[in-house]
């Protein structure tokens, strides 16, 4: 993504009397958190990083809240279809963006009928992370 | 002044040769556009991040090879971690034989299989080594 588009980006999505967006990246894999926490970085965007969606849950349970989680769907423990669902019972309410190297239109289907808002396949790119993220900013106004 | 052009054409071109010879795919170029001033050395540092993933997964992968009767699902299990690593930093060849490996898991294939594997483990010994030298390379004063 080119500067200036980070920038509009910015100014759009962190109005001066808006606060900063947070972002939640649920994932098992240490290279591929490694990468979207800085890529969401990379656009100013505040963010912290899970290991499955267990600790997705607790991180919730403990009263923290997120603009944005971006769930993986193969996870030990307890997978993004499962935490998804746990997550809406529990009256979250967060844009959930699942994020998942699965293509066959069924496993996305189960996915998205847990409770995603949007679905996107692996590798994430900025570009994906902008077109989530003006969901957010048209979710809120 | 003539040295350092010299060894920046130099790293350019291994740079280069590793995506002309289908080791790298555009992948690597998105972690280097997140590399800046105040991340200077982040795409080494995933790169490393994914040997640590990646040797691990080997070695696991190897020892479900010796078992008999091979449990694909297993194998299936542990290749798509494998896979999803690699792909994350733009191995590309190394990605293309995850996939085959995993299509022969899902067929009971078990010599396709082995004989993946054994091509899997060369093309990511490759990269590894490549991957090296190039930052080695690369690093402020050398």
């Amino acid at each position: 993504m080119k500067a200036p588009e980070k920038e509009i980006l910015g100014t759009k999505m962190n109005h001066r009397h808006r606060p900063k967006i947070t972002a939640l990246v649920v994932d098992d894999n240490m290279v591929v958190r490694a990468i979207h926490h800085r890529l969401l970085q990379d656009l100013g965007i505040e963010n912290q990083v899970a290991v499955n969606g267990k600790e997705a849950v607790d991180v919730h349970s403990s009263g923290q809240y997120f603009d944005l989680i971006l769930m993986d769907m193969d996870m030990p423990v307890m997978n993004g279809i499962e935490a998804t669902r746990k997550l809406r019972a529990m009256g979250i309410r967060s844009t959930i963006a699942g994020i998942s190297s699965r293509s066959l239109e069924r496993e996305k289907q189960e996915f998205m009928e847990a409770g995603l808002d949007d679905y996107h396949e692996k590798p994430l790119t900025a570009d994906k992370i902008v077109s989530i993220l003006h969901k957010i900013s048209n979710h809120s106004g | 002044m003539e040295r350092n052009q010299q060894l920046r054409r130099q790293l350019a071109s291994m740079r280069q040769s590793l995506f002309d010879q289908g080791h790298l795919d555009e992948q690597f170029i998105l972690l280097e556009e997140l590399q800046d001033d105040a991340n200077p050395n982040f795409v080494e540092e995933v790169v490393t991040l994914h040997y640590r993933d990646s040797a691990r997964l080997i070695t696991t992968i190897e020892r479900a090879l010796e078992k008999s009767p091979l449990d694909f699902n297993k194998l299936d299990g542990y290749m798509h971690q494998f896979k999803g690593s690699s792909t994350s930093i733009g191995a590309k060849k190394v990605k293309a034989e995850s996939t085959q490996f995993r299509e022969y898991c899902e067929a009971g294939n078990g010599e396709g299989c082995m004989k993946t594997f054994q091509l899997l483990k060369r093309d990511y010994a490759t990269l590894r080594r490549k991957l090296e030298a190039y930052f080695q390379q690369a690093l402020p004063g050398a």
